[in-house]
């Protein structure tokens, strides 16, 4: 492939840029796929550590086996959190921005202004009192206390009010004009229109519940409720030396995330793209 | 108008819920916080009523040396952290940009840190920060000899820096794909324009380019300020806060205070002060930097 004169240097900044991105990543799976722990220190920082020089699962069979550590577990546990938050979301958060956007009702302007004013409040400010209220509701260490928060989602509420606010009048009264209620004019009009700013809030809503650290580490006491996130960093805490073990338990719970988003890659840029301000 | 009444039941049953939720889970709380930080609360109740103590938790905060030593760090951290990301991320959407072959490869290995979890690219950075004879460590020896070795997150004066690092590699590439949206907004025939009035690439950069990408500039120095300002996750995994207290944030110093010595009261005051700092600074850089721009 001939490389136009004015892309060598671009291309060798994309090149460094790889390299920068990768190189980490390629540690990582090589101290994954190294059994011999002694040879991993031995090995740290050499050139050998980012090639690898043997291919065993042997690491991994372990971090899978794990009795104290049910990796299965924490895997369903991240996966039903995280589903279940943004179906809720989805859904209770489009509702509300729709009648926010179309509705009628006269208390749309003091509510929009009161989800205005929520948007202004960092998460990390409330997580005592949402600690204190799970605990008077005796919902400390359940599945519930890690999905219900991240439904309430003013940022949520806003981007979709933003886009149903922009659609076309006509449409919305055409439909009532063929008898269309309120709620079918969402369900059949609306929300078949919005799968581009319903994929940008999942995908964004997605990295942060599966990113969560702060609030699970508060409401999780043992394997059976905690998510992946917060595993990982207990088995971080208790194994320091086991590198090779660390390393397979981050491949391990990178790769699902990875791939799903490779698969849907351009879904994925065009939503963060397009979560940005406009010029 | 009776006719209208069994749509806006309609309509009240759809607000309804997410409604509930906003209120129970972020209205409550807050206020809940803001009352907490005028009492003794504890996280587990004691035998004595929590009780009325009015700005004592407030008064303890502000001669508290580890708490400004948190906000210090904070602020160090935000100083630091927001240019050096903005102008990686700015770099590579430049690099993303431009007409270079295999661009799609290039973007998606570029999105990559977005997708690991913050605590696996903590586990990551520990081994590449390694003393003696990790990663950072042996290029760092090529230089400074056999057997040197720097403590990065062992020694307080490198520990901050560390986490830097660590973070804006972990979150760039967000910012690039939004600098990448705003290069593609900025309309092709001005560069075509420059091109004929003879500007070389700085130039082009320094008066389409730049100049275009004003408001997605504004958007990200914000919230990557703001971003900075919650930082936790890495530092609780990776350093704990210390060495001597030398990367404790003010989330993790409220962390600690409410969580670990489960000091509710005081901690909400931590919580009640953030809030409005961080409130007094997204807006204070919205004002700041819209007039600049005008000017």
């Amino acid at each position: 492939m001939r490389i136009p004169r004015d892309a060598i240097l671009p291309s060798l900044f994309a090149l460094v840029l790889a390299l920068g991105v990768l190189l980490p990543l390629l540690m990582m799976v090589t101290i994954s796929l190294n059994p011999n722990e002694q040879d991993i220190m031995v090995s740290m920082g050499s050139i050998r550590s980012f090639i690898p020089q043997v291919f065993s699962l042997q690491n991994y069979i372990e971090v899978w086996t794990d009795p104290v550590h049910p990796f299965g577990r924490y895997l369903a546990n991240t996966a039903l959190i995280t589903f279940s938050t943004l179906i809720l979301s989805i859904l209770f958060n489009s509702m509300a921005a729709f009648v926010l956007a179309q509705g009628t009702l006269a208390i749309r302007k003091p509510v929009m202004i009161l989800i205005l004013a929520t948007l202004a409040v960092p998460g990390e400010s409330l997580v005592l009192p949402q600690l204190m209220m799970a605990g008077w509701l005796g919902q400390i260490d359940s599945y519930q206390v890690q999905i219900v928060p991240g439904v309430a989602n003013a940022m949520s509420i806003f981007l979709f009010y933003q886009f149903f606010s922009r659609l076309p009048k006509e449409l919305i009264e055409a439909a009532r004009i063929d008898g269309f209620s309120f709620f079918q004019i969402y369900r059949h009009v609306a929300m078949p229109l919005s799968k581009p700013v319903i994929s940008a809030i999942a995908v964004l809503q997605f990295l942060e519940i599966w990113n969560a650290y702060l609030w699970p580490v508060m409401v999780t006491r043992g394997p059976e409720y905690r998510p992946l996130s917060v595993a990982m960093s207990a088995y971080f805490g208790t194994n320091q030396a086991a590198w090779g073990n660390i390393m397979a338990f981050a491949v391990s719970m990178a790769v699902p995330v990875i791939l799903f988003f490779l698969i849907l890659q351009r879904q994925f840029i065009a939503s963060v793209m397009s979560s940005g301000v406009k010029g | 108008m009776r006719i209208r009444t069994k749509g806006q039941g309609q309509e009240l049953a759809m607000l309804l819920p997410a409604l509930i939720f906003i209120t129970a889970l972020i209205v409550v709380p807050f206020l809940l916080s803001v009352w907490f930080s005028f009492t003794d609360q504890r996280l587990v109740p004691r035998p004595i009523p929590t009780k009325f103590i009015g700005a004592t938790n407030y008064e303890r905060m502000l001669v508290d040396p580890l708490f400004w030593q948190a906000i210090w760090n904070t602020v160090l951290f935000a100083l630091i952290v927001t240019p050096v990301q903005l102008a990686m991320s700015l770099g590579a959407a430049l690099i993303l940009n431009s007409a270079i072959p295999f661009r799609g490869f290039f973007r998606s290995v570029a999105i990559l840190p977005l997708l690991l979890p913050m605590t696996v690219i903590v586990s990551i950075w520990a081994v590449l920060f390694r003393i003696p004879s990790g990663p950072f460590n042996a290029v760092y020896q090529w230089f400074a000899g056999q057997g040197a070795y720097v403590d990065f997150l062992g020694n307080p004066s490198t520990a901050m820096l560390s986490v830097v690092a660590l973070s804006a590699w972990a979150t760039f590439p967000y910012q690039m794909l939004i600098y990448l949206a705003g290069l593609q907004d900025i309309p092709q025939d001005l560069y075509e324009a420059s091109k004929l009035d003879g500007a070389k690439a700085w130039q082009r950069f320094r008066y389409v380019t730049w100049p275009g990408l004003r408001n997605v500039n504004i958007f990200l120095i914000i919230i990557t300020t703001v971003g900075a300002l919650k930082l936790f996750t890495q530092v609780d995994i990776l350093t704990k806060g210390g060495p001597n207290g030398a990367t404790t944030t003010i989330i993790h110093y409220l962390f600690k205070q409410g969580y670990a010595t489960q000091k509710v009261g005081y901690a909400s005051a931590v919580a009640v002060f953030f809030f409005l700092a961080v409130t007094a600074i997204a807006l204070l850089q919205r004002r700041f930097l819209k007039n600049e721009g005008e000017a």
